[in-house]
């Protein structure tokens, strides 16, 4: 058994530090979204999810604190930008965006891997680092993450911004966008979730101390000792 | 020195990994602890209050400029905006004898008393933008009334180099301060009109503030006074925890 690099330093710190800084996100946006809560699913005049409904905000109490939740917002909106573009940089100077982003083959890999993962006998496609539905995902999170950060400023500044606000489709829109990414982001992580658990305990570990054990390869068993 | 397995080597990094994880994580309690520490600043962390006035600084010096207009609708997109503040609004307020007390930037106290003949004497302007309240609504609204620079220009010359705009309702319930740049916005108006109408005292009679680049909270109705001064007068929302600029 030899140890094998999972993930590198910079990955885990990007990753790790993008946890606490999204969630202050969300629930500063929670706080500013409670005070005109206007987003439902539901069609004409039937609403089948209210977001949000009474009993949420009575469990998790973010009502009545929208200046608090804007002041918060406007100052970790700097450091979660700052994080995504770092990360973005070291992805693209790395080269490590090589194993990240999608390749041709990886949208009908990904619908094998999907049906894999729910139960399905399906064999798993032979993989890089990440599987197809992982490059289509971890692309889309932080193609996600650009978007809130250009929705965010079209709400902040449509005035000084305007033509960014009317890039993504005027006010009232940004609004939405900027909302329903947010739901995005809470989907992604009740998924994540699931996938790191099934994954086990090897998998989060490396996350966390970058690596694992590995088999010799042939090659490396054969030029052994 | 002993050469270490693989194993005892995940070990010894996965422990690393881990402490480091867990003081990440307490350095995340230490910071929001941190953040709300301090004596409040208006009803706001004396942290996040600092944090506004960087952002502020920000806006101000890279990208804030008076030829940023913001954008104007068609008659057709008018909503049908709502009442949302009281404060300072007196339903009793004797429209026909009404003036505005004026203190211009230097002067101690207010020197002149302005008819809202006098106001209406200025060049009229009429614009159909879409209002933005803090809270996250937003509804497109006709109003029309004067460009606050051209009062400026008319009845207090000079003020315009005052750092800050102080207006307050007649009874002085409601305050509003705002930095002179915005002030002289040309799409910054007192308004005497709504949605082709003279305005109702509900919305402001007999004369509004219309700080189309900034939030509600700054559009004070029923306006009693205005003064030019270099010190912030007092805001009422910035003391109940808003940001004091709440520039858009």
């Amino acid at each position: 058994m030899v140890l094998e690099e999972k993930h590198k330093l910079a990955t885990r710190w990007f990753h790790w530090l993008n946890f606490p800084l999204l969630s202050v996100m969300i629930f500063s946006g929670a706080l500013i979204y409670w005070s005109y809560d206007t987003y439902r699913i539901g069609l004409g005049g039937v609403t089948l999810f209210h977001f949000f409904p009474d009993w949420f905000y009575s469990l998790t109490q973010i009502d009545h604190k929208l200046a608090f939740g804007m002041a918060l917002h406007f100052l970790f909106a700097w450091i979660f930008t700052i994080n995504g573009i770092a990360y973005v940089l070291y992805t693209a100077v790395s080269g490590e965006w090589r194993e990240l982003v999608p390749e041709k083959k990886s949208f009908a890999e990904a619908l094998q891997v999907a049906m894999h993962d729910m139960g399905f006998k399906v064999p798993l496609p032979p993989q890089g680092r990440y599987n197809a539905a992982q490059r289509i995902t971890y692309t889309a999170i932080v193609l996600m993450g650009g978007l809130s950060v250009i929705t965010g400023l079209a709400i902040y500044k449509p005035a000084q911004l305007s033509w960014l606000t009317a890039l993504v489709g005027g006010y009232e829109w940004a609004r939405w966008e900027h909302f329903w990414l947010t739901m995005g982001y809470v989907g992604f992580f009740a998924i994540h979730i699931g996938q790191v658990i099934r994954a086990g305990w090897p998998n989060f570990r490396s996350m966390v101390a970058g690596y694992d054990l590995a088999k010799l390869s042939k090659n490396e068993a054969a030029s052994g000792d | 020195m002993a050469i270490s397995s693989p194993e005892q080597e995940l070990r010894r990094k996965t422990r690393r990994g881990f402490i480091g994880l867990g003081a990440g994580a307490l350095g995340c309690v230490g910071i929001w602890k941190w953040l709300n520490s301090g004596t409040p600043d208006n009803k706001l962390p004396p942290a996040l209050r600092s944090v506004l006035g960087f952002n502020e600084r920000v806006v101000r010096n890279a990208i804030y400029s008076n030829n940023h207009l913001v954008p104007t609708y068609p008659a057709s997109a008018i909503g049908n905006i709502k009442v949302n503040g009281r404060i300072g609004i007196d339903e009793e307020l004797d429209l026909a004898n009404w003036s505005l007390a004026l203190t211009p930037f230097g002067a101690a106290s207010p020197s002149a008393k302005i008819s809202l003949h006098d106001i209406k004497s200025l060049p009229r302007y009429e614009q159909t933008i879409n209002f933005k309240c803090v809270e996250g609504w937003s509804t497109v609204t006709q109003f029309a009334g004067a460009r606050f620079s051209d009062f400026t220009a008319k009845f207090a010359p000079g003020s315009e180099h005052a750092k800050c705009v102080g207006m307050k309702t007649p009874d002085e319930e409601y305050y509003v301060s705002v930095d002179t740049p915005s002030a002289m916005h040309p799409q910054t108006l007192l308004a005497y009109e709504m949605n082709g109408a003279a305005l109702t005292v509900p919305h402001g009679a007999p004369l509004r503030l219309v700080l189309a680049v900034k939030y509600g909270i700054k559009n004070i109705k029923q306006i009693g006074s205005i003064e030019y001064t270099d010190a912030r007068p007092d805001d009422y929302w910035a003391e109940e925890g808003y940001d004091w600029y709440a520039g858009l």
